[in-house]
């Protein structure tokens, strides 16, 4: 029982994780209707600079909250920019062409990004500094550290955060409209450039809270930790029907529970990518799009 | 016709013996052999996912897997089932016979799923093929299989890429082929006009993944060794690089596509992480200005090269006369 709760807190943790990421994916697949590829990397780079701007403001400060506050906002911002920055030069020009194209430039972009890092900050592996205190609870007998704690309750609250934005706000409004019909989102005076804008800008918030969330469970990493994720997201936003919100967040949590749990099922841990894949096509053999995703309906 | 048969068979016949003879007194140095092997190897696979992500339009993840199903099954026949070295195209072939097998399997989710969907079926292909490969003892688990007989030389990479050239010509040109281009463009609109959408999907699946599981038989015996991670997230990226960055739907462009990226990765090896982001930067490029790749939709034929030069005349014309005159008659 106690292992089970244990587990089932690692689940919460990491499910907390893949749902921030999936939602990234889903966001703009929503919009775009591109699967990018690149989003991993976005969250590798968010990563490096998380490392790089919290070990430089620790040398000044001491305050852990206080960095961790800082970094999130201002490495959300940069990373912000970078992926409009990306949108604009490398996708915006493709809108016409045919979607595979998009999604072999997104991987290009992944590729280019993951080479500029291995190039010119080096392949070694790294540890991000530790911004919530170590501090371990005792609930009954399961044992609970603080960052957990921290990244359920961020996550929770970005999630909420995106919801209302995307419910109760004029832009959401307009996202969803321009998701639904874009054509006809741009006749009732929605500008669409300004609109995908907003998609990224917000897919790339949510990967670089993510990543920052990320650090604090596992805190090594490299220029490679994106291709990984980049895989994991799209699987679960895929899981849950892609360009869904809820389906996002269904899909993460979903996923985590196959990564948490198989390992404790099964005779050796190696078979976990074999059960999470298996169950995945069966998911998607009984559900063609996804838990919650809309059925398509193709007219000729 | 028939004179221009003789022709191209004979000529078939030269180049492979010279082939055979360069290879058996390395009248070339080593290097430049293994290079030009990987871009033949490279352009066998490339035509295979080119079948099904360009000519069937079906986005998919799966040939690392599938290409990991040939190299491991042609590996183990000549390593422990027909160990002579004549066996060698057969193993190959019974190989690329696996590997179908596998696109047929692939082929079933296909009748249902679609887009990223099928995509992500695909890549769980791929993903759950190189776990098991780890996990079997018996082919190496994740050290992989080591000392196959490096049978692999540049005539019998000749041969196949020959071989696989004519047989996707005469897909695209058969009943099949047909049934292909209309499934791209219009699968329902195709299945209106009784095209067996399913039969079709489970022909150009196989085909597919017969051309992939011969490259990754021949990559195998080129190496001597074969590792589960050899086939996994990199290979799925590069083999849509080179197809999309040759051009989909195109045999001119698969072979583009791998000769490039292939000399591309090799040949400045020497700037070593540079190279990759030259690549990327290339292949964004190509992408923004040929979005279906640099010979997406066309063959390098006599009468497209003369109509391309023809038109890169008139445009000239047109262009002089324009300043001269400017007449309006530009459509000459």
């Amino acid at each position: 029982m106690d292992m089970f709760l244990q587990q089932a807190l690692n689940l919460l943790q990491l499910g907390s994780i893949y749902a921030l990421l999936a939602i990234g994916f889903s966001i703009v697949y929503g919009i775009v209707r591109l699967v990018n590829f690149a989003h991993g990397d976005i969250f590798m780079v968010a990563t490096y600079a998380f490392f790089f701007l919290s070990t430089w403001l620790l040398t000044y400060t001491n305050s852990l909250y206080l960095v961790l506050a800082i970094t999130l906002v201002l490495v959300a911002a940069a990373v912000s920019f970078l992926a409009v920055g990306i949108e604009r030069v490398a996708y915006k020009p493709l809108r016409s062409a045919p979607k595979v194209s998009v999604v072999v430039t997104s991987l290009a972009v992944g590729l280019l990004l993951q080479h500029m890092v291995l190039q010119f900050i080096g392949p070694t592996p790294r540890r991000v500094p530790r911004l919530v205190p170590d501090i371990k609870f005792q609930v009954g007998t399961v044992n609970i550290e603080l960052y957990q704690i921290v990244i359920i309750a961020v996550a929770l609250f970005i999630m909420l955060l995106l919801s209302l934005f995307i419910m109760k706000t004029k832009t959401g409004i307009a996202m969803r409209a321009a998701a639904q019909d874009s054509t006809a989102a741009s006749l009732m005076g929605i500008s669409t450039d300004y609109i995908i804008s907003v998609a990224f800008v917000v897919g790339a918030t949510v990967a670089s809270i993510g990543a920052g969330l990320y650090g604090m469970a596992y805190p090594i990493f490299d220029p490679y930790i994106g291709q990984m994720i980049n895989w994991w997201s799209f699987t679960a936003a895929v899981l849950g029907g892609i360009g869904d919100f809820k389906g996002a967040v269904l899909g993460g949590f979903l996923l985590a529970a196959v990564m948490v749990i198989s390992p404790m099922v099964l005779p050796v841990s190696s078979y976990r990518d074999i059960v999470a894949f298996g169950i995945l096509i069966l998911i998607l053999l009984i559900k063609p799009s996804g838990l919650l995703g809309k059925k398509i309906i193709q007219k000729v | 016709m028939f004179s221009k048969k003789i022709v191209s068979l004979t000529l078939l016949v030269v180049v492979t013996a010279t082939l055979f003879v360069i290879n058996h007194f390395q009248l070339i140095g080593a290097y430049y052999l293994q290079i030009a092997q990987y871009i033949g190897i490279y352009a066998i696979m490339v035509l295979g996912i080119n079948l099904v992500n360009g000519y069937l339009g079906i986005f998919s993840l799966g040939h690392a897997g599938i290409m990991a199903v040939g190299a491991y099954s042609s590996a183990l026949i000549s390593k422990f089932v027909l160990t002579d070295p004549v066996f060698f195209p057969l193993n190959i072939f019974l190989g690329g016979v696996f590997a179908l097998l596998a696109g047929f399997l692939i082929s079933i989710p296909s009748f249902k799923v679609r887009g990223d969907y099928l995509a992500i079926i695909t890549l769980g292909f791929t993903l759950i093929m190189r776990s098991v490969l780890q996990n079997i003892e018996f082919v190496g688990g994740a050290r992989g299989l080591r000392n196959i007989p490096s049978n692999t030389n540049i005539a019998w990479v000749f041969i196949w890429l020959v071989v696989a050239i004519v047989m996707v010509q005469m897909f695209i040109k058969s009943k099949y082929g047909r049934a292909t281009l209309a499934l791209q463009q219009d699968e329902i609109a195709a299945e209106l006009v009784s095209v067996d959408t399913k039969k079709t999907k489970m022909v150009v699946f196989g085909f597919s993944a017969f051309l992939i599981g011969v490259s990754g038989g021949l990559l195998a015996h080129l190496l001597s060794f074969t590792n589960p991670n050899t086939f996994g997230y990199a290979m799925v990226s590069e083999g849509l690089i080179m197809v999309y960055l040759g051009g989909i739907s195109s045999i001119t462009g698969s072979l583009l596509g791998a000769g490039l990226w292939t000399l591309l990765v090799e040949v400045l090896r020497p700037l070593g992480v540079w190279r990759w982001i030259i690549g990327a930067v290339m292949l964004i490029v190509v992408m923004i200005y040929r979005p279906s790749g640099l010979a997406g939709g066309t063959e390098l034929t006599i009468e497209n090269t003369v109509s391309f030069f023809k038109n890169i005349k008139n445009w000239f014309a047109s262009k002089t006369k324009k300043s001269v005159t400017s007449d309006n008659d530009s459509g000459k």
